[in-house]
């Protein structure tokens, strides 16, 4: 079940440069797990070593933030879109 | 009590209005703290005064000493306000894209601007506040992400005015900046009625975030994870440009004349009305309208406006 992947510029250059990105899976560790697959430059990036989400990164599906939801176990479904973006001071402006 | 002796007096004990009819379900009701009623005409007077009067209290801030801080707008314009009438110098390092409308505020109230890259957002203007101040060490920083007296003016007014006012709460909802709303005021509801639960709101990130270079350059407010942030909040949604726009219109309809991150908690209360069966959503409207006018939010249409918005920062 494909998700749509957005990747930040940070991590564009493990990706061949691609913005946004297909993956399986249907939690979002078996979609990191099928990511790194595809673009092995991106182990280590979003989840550290001892598995979890990397301090400065924050991961949503859809809207929502997925700290909040059910971390990597938090399940997605076809069409969803899984958006990794880095943590930065609050107060940021609009972009997309 | 109508007579004061400062206008610092006023900040605070601002209206909690019912907005139901905005409720897209009839089991929820939906309840709107104006704090565009502040003096300086936001929330973020109350972690201006709160900061400063700390400070003056444990001897950081000595009279007539030149504040520093960072800001989009906001806590600049509150810090104005109280630094004026206390009689301090301020510099402000606030991003070049703000609505003219803030750069304008500023200078009403005498505060020096220091420009920072819009590109960059309020990390970028933080970061050169930082440097500014670790190089002049003779100016105070008050450094809202890291100031405990920002949650503590939300623990302390925010907070205890909401539970004063509607005990019935069942969800709190507002946006996501340095995080001290949310940390203080929902410390205070959990610690009364641990059922609430509090949600976050926030802007897309967007182009802002391009800068960076690495995930190690980000940034998590120290207010956040020393107040149990991850802990604390139940959830956070992003809500986007189009969504706080047309909110911000809709607001009118009930007679509220409100900033566009108000429109973004307005919208996550919808959102989190939708989301459940019944309940009591109390959404906090950080500023009044006035200061987004340049945008056309109300009188253009929406894609010209959202064209325009996404360049600045509204939040």
């Amino acid at each position: 079940m494909p998700v749509d992947v957005r990747l930040p510029t940070v991590l564009r250059q493990h990706a061949g440069g691609m913005s946004s990105v297909k993956a399986n899976g249907s939690t979002l560790a078996e979609v990191f797990e099928d990511l790194v697959r595809q673009f092995p430059g991106l182990a280590g990036q979003v989840i550290t070593e001892d598995g979890t989400l990397h301090k400065f990164v924050n991961v949503y599906v859809n809207d929502d933030d997925v700290r909040y939801l059910d971390k990597l176990e938090t399940k997605v479904v076809d069409d969803d879109v899984v958006s990794i973006l880095p943590a930065v001071a609050g107060g940021s402006g609009p972009g997309s | 009590m109508a007579l004061y002796n400062s206008v610092l007096d006023l900040i605070g004990e601002t209206p909690l209005v019912d907005v139901s009819s905005l409720s897209p379900n009839p089991h929820v009701r939906i309840l709107v703290k104006l704090e565009g009623q502040n003096p300086g005409g936001s929330v973020k007077d109350r972690i201006a005064r709160s900061m400063v009067e700390e400070a003056e209290k444990d001897g950081t801030l000595m009279p007539g000493q030149t504040i520093l801080e960072s800001s989009s707008g906001n806590t600049g314009i509150g810090l104005a306000l109280v630094s004026r009438v206390k009689g301090y110098h301020l510099k402000i390092v606030l991003p070049e894209n703000v609505s003219q409308e803030r750069k304008q505020l500023l200078d009403v109230w005498g505060a020096e601007i220091i420009s920072s890259p819009g590109s960059e957002g309020s990390n970028g203007a933080m970061r050169l506040a930082q440097r500014l101040a670790a190089e002049n060490p003779d100016y105070w920083f008050p450094f809202q992400y890291g100031n405990h007296a920002n949650p503590k003016a939300h623990f302390e007014g925010t907070g205890p005015e909401i539970w004063r006012d509607c005990p019935e709460i069942t969800h709190f909802v507002a946006g996501l900046g340095t995080s001290g709303t949310l940390v203080g005021v929902g410390k205070f509801l959990k610690e009364r009625k641990p059922s609430v639960q509090v949600w976050a709101v926030e802007p897309p990130a967007g182009e802002m975030v391009d800068g960076l270079k690495s995930f190690d350059e980000g940034f998590v407010p120290p207010i956040f994870i020393e107040n149990d942030g991850y802990e604390l909040l139940d959830r956070k949604t992003v809500v986007g440009t189009r969504e706080s726009v047309e909110w911000t219109v809709r607001l009118c309809d009930v007679g509220i004349f409100a900033g566009i991150s108000s429109g973004a908690s307005i919208a996550g209360a919808v959102k989190c009305a939708q989301r459940i069966e019944e309940g009591v959503v109390v959404a906090l409207a950080a500023d009044g309208g006035w200061k987004y006018l340049s945008t056309g939010a109300w009188t253009d249409p929406v894609d010209q406006v959202v064209a325009r918005a996404k360049g600045t920062i509204y939040f």
